[in-house]
C-alpha cells in the first residue's frame, strides 16, 4: 500500500483493483490537494458519471438530494450549462461499488434527467486537475 | 384573453377534468380560493391540510385518476407532506398545489415562508416552483402527466401569491392540451418468449401480486395467468383485491402477517414471478431467506425495481396487463396436480384461529368475516394503521380490485377517515366503511366534521382496545413485557364525541348480541361512529419477528377462554 501522504504518483496500474491508483497527475496538483480529497482519490474504486440535466434552480437539489437520501458520497462534481443554457452537462466522480447501479436507475426516473452515462475515457485525475483552482 | 394567475390555475385544473378539490384556505393561496368562488369545481373543506391530502388519496385510490389537493403556504405546505409521503410510497398518483409567499419576499423568513420545493423534492415524483405566470400553462398539465405516468405518485406545484395575483394573456389556441399519462414502455418479446419456457418448465411456481397489479388493471389477467400455470398465487396488503379470496389457487397475503402456509409454500417454490411488486421488507422477511429455492423473475413499470433488492433471472420492464395479455398468448394450461394439492393442503394446515364466534364475537377476525358476509362486494374499506390494520387485511374477503384502500408503505396513522371521505365523494352510491383503532382514528378525528357536512354513507368503525395495539404486541413479545407509552389512558367515548361532531354514535356492548346491535347500525342511512371494544391482549398471529426469516412465524399460541371484556 503506496503511502496516502506521498506527493508522486505511484506505479503504474497493472490489475484490476490497482486501476483507481491516481493516473498521470501533474505533481503540482497533486501537492495542491487538500489530503482528504487526496485519499478518496487514490485508495477508492471510482467511475465518472455524464448527466445531460435541464438547466434550473433546483435540478442540482433533485440530484445532490438523490445521492444523500442513498448515502452515496458524491465524491466530485462539475457542472456547466448547454445547449444555450437550456441544458447542462454534469460529471459527477462517484465511487464504483454494487450500489451504484440502483442510483443510476434512480437518477434516470428524475425529470430534470434527460440522460446518464458511464465517462470511462475520464478519471478522478480530471478532477484533481481542478483542485488546483480550488487550492490556497 | 385576459386571466390572473389564479383564474388560470382553476381553469387549468378544471380542463383537466379536477370537479372535486380537497384543501383548506389561507393567506398565500387566498387568490386561487377568490377563483374558486362561483366556479364550478366543487371545494371540499377539510379541517386539516393532512385530511385534505388523504380526501385526495382516497379519491385517487379508488379511480386510479391523479386527484388534487389544495394548502396555503408554511404550516399548510407542511401538514400536507405526510400525505405527499404516502402516496409516493404506495404510487398514488396526486396533484398537491400551495400557495407560497410573493417571489421578493421568498428567503426572508417572511410570514408563513416555509421552503415547500425543497421539504416537498425527497417525497415527490416531482415538483415545481412556479415563478411566472405563463409557466403555470406547462406545470399544471405536466404534473398531471408526471402523476399518471408509467408509476404513478405525487406532484407538488408551489405558487407565490404574487404570480396567483398576476395578469397575462392567453390567446384562445394558446390552451395545452391536458396532462395526461404517457403510454408505458413496451416490453421486447424476446424477455417475454423466455419467461414463458420458465414457466412451462417450473414445476412449483408461484405469482407473487403487488399493488402494481391493480394499478394496470391487470387483477383478471394475473388470475388467468394462475389459473392457466396452476400457480398458486400470494398477494402484498397492496395487492388485497386483486384475486377473490374463494379462487382455490389464492393463498393470501405474505410476509409478516401471513398465514403461516403462505410463508412455507414460498419456501418451497422454484419459480417465483413477482408482478407490480417491490419486495418489501414486511412481504419478504429477511431477504436473504426470501423464497430460498426459488429463480425469481419480476414484471414492474419501473425500471429501478428490477434488482433493488433481489436480483432476478429476468426483468421486464412495462406494463402489467400488456405483458400478462403477451405471457397467456404464449402458455398453454398446465395441471401441475402435485403443486396444486400441496398449495391446498398447506391453505388448510394453517386457518386463521380466531376465538369461536359464539365466546368473541367481536374478536376483529370474527367481525371482519361479519363485514365480509353482511356488506355488498362491492364495499370499499379503509384502514387506519395497527392492528386492525392486518386483522382486516387477514380476514376481510377482498373480492375486487380498489376495495381496500390502506395506507400500506408508509404506515400512516389517521389515512383512514378522510381517505374514506375521499372513496365516497369518489365512488358515489356505494359503501364506504372504515376500520381503524382507538389510537389512529385520535390522529385525523377532526374530519368527522368534514364528514358531517358532507353527510357521505361512511361507517367508522372503531377498534376499541384502549392502547396502541401492535405497539403493546410487540413489547408483549419482543421486549419482555416491558410496556412502553403503548397505554392509551382516559380515550375519549367515541360514541359521544361522534354526537358531538353531528354524526350518530354507537357503542357495542358485547354481552348484548353486538352483532345484531352492529347490523342494525350499518342499516341505516348517513354517516356513524361505532365503538367497538375489542380484547386488548388480542394479538395478530401469525407474526414474523422483525429482521427474522419468513419461515420463523410466531403462531397464535393455544387459545385460551375469552376473558372478560374490559
Amino acid at each position: 500500500m503506496p503511502d496516502p501522504t506521498a506527493t508522486t504518483p505511484p506505479r503504474a496500474p497493472s490489475t484490476r483493483e490497482e486501476c483507481y491508483v491516481l493516473r498521470n497527475i501533474p505533481a503540482a496538483a497533486a501537492t495542491a490537494m487538500s489530503e482528504p480529497i487526496c485519499n478518496v482519490l487514490r485508495y477508492k474504486p471510482t467511475t465518472v458519471l455524464e448527466l445531460r440535466v435541464r438547466n434550473h434552480p433546483g435540478t442540482m437539489s433533485h440530484i445532490t438530494g438523490l445521492f444523500a437520501r442513498r448515502a452515496f458520497n458524491l465524491e466530485a462534481i462539475v457542472c456547466v450549462p448547454r445547449a444555450g443554457g437550456a441544458e447542462s452537462r454534469m460529471l459527477l466522480l462517484v465511487a464504483e461499488e454494487p450500489r451504484l447501479e440502483q442510483v443510476e436507475k434512480q437518477l434516470a426516473k428524475l425529470y430534470d434527467v434527460l440522460a446518464v452515462r458511464h465517462r470511462d475515457d475520464l478519471g478522478p485525475e480530471f478532477f484533481a486537475g481542478l483542485t488546483l483552482a480550488t487550492a490556497g | 384573453m385576459k386571466i390572473t394567475g389564479a383564474n388560470l390555475l382553476r381553469t387549468l385544473l378544471e380542463r383537466q377534468g379536477i370537479h372535486t378539490l380537497a384543501g383548506l384556505p389561507g393567506g398565500a393561496i387566498l387568490p386561487f380560493y377568490d377563483a374558486l368562488h362561483g366556479s364550478a369545481v366543487r371545494h371540499i373543506l377539510a379541517r386539516h391540510e393532512q385530511g385534505a391530502g388523504f380526501i385526495a388519496q382516497g379519491m385517487a385510490r379508488v379511480t386510479g385518476r391523479a386527484a388534487a389537493c389544495v394548502a396555503t403556504s408554511g404550516p399548510g405546505a407542511t401538514n400536507l407532506l405526510t400525505a405527499l409521503a404516502d402516496a409516493r410510497l404506495d404510487s398514488v398518483p396526486l396533484v398537491a398545489i400551495t400557495g407560497q409567499v410573493p417571489l421578493a419576499l421568498i428567503g426572508t423568513d417572511a410570514f408563513q415562508e416555509v421552503d415547500t420545493y425543497g421539504l416537498t423534492l425527497p417525497i415527490t415524483k416531482h415538483n415545481f416552483l412556479v415563478r411566472h405566470i405563463d409557466e403555470l400553462l406547462e406545470v399544471v398539465p405536466l404534473a398531471f402527466q408526471l402523476a399518471e405516468s408509467g408509476r404513478p405518485g405525487p406532484v407538488a406545484i408551489d405558487v407565490p401569491k404574487d404570480v396567483q395575483n398576476a395578469t397575462t394573456d392567453v390567446p384562445d389556441d394558446a390552451w395545452p392540451e391536458p396532462g395526461r399519462a404517457l403510454p408505458p414502455p413496451l416490453c421486447a418479446d424476446a424477455p417475454i418468449d423466455a419467461l414463458a419456457q420458465q414457466l412451462a418448465a417450473a414445476q412449483r411456481p408461484v405469482l407473487y401480486l403487488g399493488g402494481g397489479v391493480i394499478t394496470a388493471g391487470a387483477s383478471d389477467l394475473a388470475c388467468a395467468l394462475a389459473q392457466r400455470l396452476t400457480a398458486p398465487t400470494v398477494c402484498t396488503l397492496m395487492a388485497l383485491g386483486a384475486m377473490p379470496p374463494e379462487h382455490p389457487l389464492y393463498m393470501g397475503m405474505l410476509g409478516m402477517h401471513a398465514a403461516q402456509g403462505t410463508n412455507f409454500l414460498l419456501d418451497e417454490a422454484d419459480l417465483v414471478l413477482a408482478i407490480g411488486a417491490r419486495f418489501d421488507d414486511r412481504a419478504t422477511g429477511k431477504v436473504a431467506e426470501f423464497c430460498p429455492r426459488a429463480a425469481i423473475a419480476h414484471i414492474d413499470i419501473d425500471h429501478a425495481e428490477i434488482g433493488k433488492i433481489k436480483t432476478p433471472f429476468l426483468g421486464l420492464v412495462g406494463d402489467a396487463a400488456d405483458i400478462l395479455r403477451r405471457l397467456l398468448d404464449r402458455l398453454p394450461a398446465q395441471a401441475r396436480p402435485a403443486w396444486r394439492a400441496r398449495a391446498a393442503e398447506l391453505r388448510a394446515a394453517f386457518p386463521l384461529r380466531p376465538p369461536p364466534p359464539a365466546e368473541d364475537p367481536l374478536h376483529p377476525i370474527n367481525l371482519c368475516r361479519f363485514l365480509g358476509a353482511t356488506l355488498p362486494p362491492d364495499t370499499i374499506v379503509t384502514t387506519d394503521v395497527g392492528q386492525h390494520q392486518m386483522w382486516v387485511a387477514q380476514a376481510y374477503p377482498f373480492r375486487q380490485p380498489r376495495t381496500l384502500l390502506t395506507s400500506g408503505g408508509l404506515g400512516t396513522m389517521g389515512f383512514g377517515l378522510p381517505a374514506a371521505i375521499g372513496a365516497a365523494l369518489a365512488a358515489p352510491g356505494r359503501r364506504v366503511i372504515c376500520v381503524s383503532g382507538d389510537g389512529s382514528i385520535l390522529m385525523n378525528i377532526q374530519e368527522l366534521a368534514t364528514l358531517a357536512e358532507l353527510d357521505l354513507p361512511v361507517a367508522l368503525l372503531v377498534c376499541n382496545n384502549a392502547h396502541l395495539g401492535l405497539v403493546r404486541q410487540q413489547q408483549e413479545l419482543f421486549y419482555r413485557e416491558r410496556y412502553s407509552a403503548s397505554h392509551l389512558g382516559a380515550g375519549p367515548e367515541f360514541a359521544a364525541l361522534a354526537r358531538a361532531f353531528g354524526v350518530r354514535g354507537h357503542r357495542l356492548d358485547p354481552t348484548r348480541d353486538p352483532l345484531a346491535e352492529l347490523a342494525a347500525a350499518l342499516a341505516q342511512p348517513g354517516p356513524c361512529v361505532i365503538d367497538i371494544p375489542i380484547q386488548a391482549t388480542a394479538n395478530v398471529y401469525p407474526m414474523v419477528p422483525p429482521g427474522a426469516a419468513n419461515r420463523h412465524m410466531i403462531a397464535a399460541p393455544e387459545l385460551q377462554p375469552a376473558l372478560a371484556h374490559a
